[in-house]
């Protein structure tokens, strides 16, 4: 395959998922109820992006409480709830990860 | 007062917390591309002119398993659809930005550039008071900075990849997952958004089988109805049967 097709092309499309409606969307007043809408959208994208990588193993649902990505993703979730802060919220979450996967990896 | 400068460097320390969550993810990508066949020049190509975390990533799986150029570029396009319901979100808020604006802005962004950069403007709309004249270069200092850690890690990922074999199975890329779920937890603040979330993420859960993860845009398109539907129809029932409750009370 060439590299360099292959890294044309996928810039191509990201560009355009990207940029256009950035700039046309910007001329237009949306709808009160597709802003409404919208608001729901860094929520509802990033959690459909980590939950198959939290629960899901190998296509099937590992839901025991060995599986280190559950108890890591449960203690990043519980520290965000109490002290809202991004840092502690990624440092307890990796911590408890990697000591679940010492245990039970 | 708020100056060019100032809102630059604000976006940059409003992103530091996110780029602490990239650089394992951005590491892991570097490592992961070249040991799945990829060239080194390619897989620090791929970084300074597609700049997608998550695509790129698969793109590496995808080369690995001996796909072609055309179902690469297809699932790109497909795991990247969700920037158009980012950039539809932030579009009024950059709206009458010249293109020598809007041409970078929408280069560089990403999860989290957008994280940061609505969170900003939503903060604005709520304080009611007259948004700063300069708050794209808030967005742009964010972007920016995501940008070059993202390079710089792809480069350490490189080097990495190259001398340990096996660095793509450390488990770094958890980081990416507790990342974001210290992104969503603070904006679950409503009984509408925890409804969105979760209906989203029983989607994903059962789509995930679905080609081209089409299955993670039925899910953020579902957990967006859901909390419409809750936020529109129901929402309002809760408040009036609390309000009933409060002047029985009475």
């Amino acid at each position: 395959m060439n590299e360099w097709v292959l890294i044309s092309g996928m810039a191509i499309v990201t560009f355009s998922v990207r940029y256009p409606v950035l700039a046309i969307l910007g001329r237009l007043d949306l709808p009160p109820a597709l802003t409404r809408a919208l608001k729901y959208v860094p929520a509802v994208v990033l959690t459909a992006i980590i939950m198959p990588e939290i629960l899901l193993h190998g296509g099937t649902l590992d839901v025991a409480p060995t599986n280190p990505r559950l108890i890591g993703a449960l203690v990043a979730g519980v520290i965000a709830w109490r002290t809202r802060d991004l840092l502690w919220t990624i440092g307890g979450g990796m911590a408890a990860f990697f000591a679940w996967r010492l245990l039970f990896g | 007062m708020h100056t060019r400068r100032s809102e630059f460097f604000d976006g940059f320390k409003a992103i530091l917390p996110l780029i602490a969550g990239a650089i394992p993810f951005g590491i892991i990508y570097g490592a992961i591309a070249v040991t799945q066949g990829l060239s080194p020049a390619a897989t620090i190509a791929m970084s300074l002119f597609v700049f997608a975390g998550a695509a790129q990533f698969i793109a590496a799986g995808l080369i690995g398993a001996g796909a072609g150029a055309g179902l690469i570029i297809f699932t790109t396009f497909i795991v990247n659809l969700r920037h158009i319901l980012y950039a539809a979100s932030l579009a009024p808020y950059v709206r009458g930005l010249p293109a020598a604006w809007l041409l970078p802005l929408g280069f560089w962004l990403t999860d989290e550039s957008y994280a940061v950069a609505i969170k900003r403007y939503n903060a604005d709309d709520e304080s009611g008071a007259e948004p700063s004249p300069y708050r794209h270069w808030f967005f742009i200092g964010a972007a920016v900075s995501m940008y070059i850690n993202w390079q710089i890690c792809t480069l350490i990922g490189v080097v990495a990849g190259s001398t340990f074999e096996d660095s793509a199975n450390w488990g770094l890329d958890f980081a990416m997952v507790v990342t974001f779920i210290g992104i969503v937890v603070p904006l679950v603040v409503t009984r509408p958004m925890l409804g969105a979330v979760l209906t989203a993420g029983t989607v994903a859960l059962l789509l995930d089988g679905l080609p081209h993860k089409l299955g993670l845009m039925a899910a953020a398109f579902a957990g967006i109805a859901a909390g419409y539907v809750l936020e529109t129809y129901i929402a309002p029932q809760w408040r009036a049967r609390q309000n009933i409750r409060k002047r029985l009370k009475t």
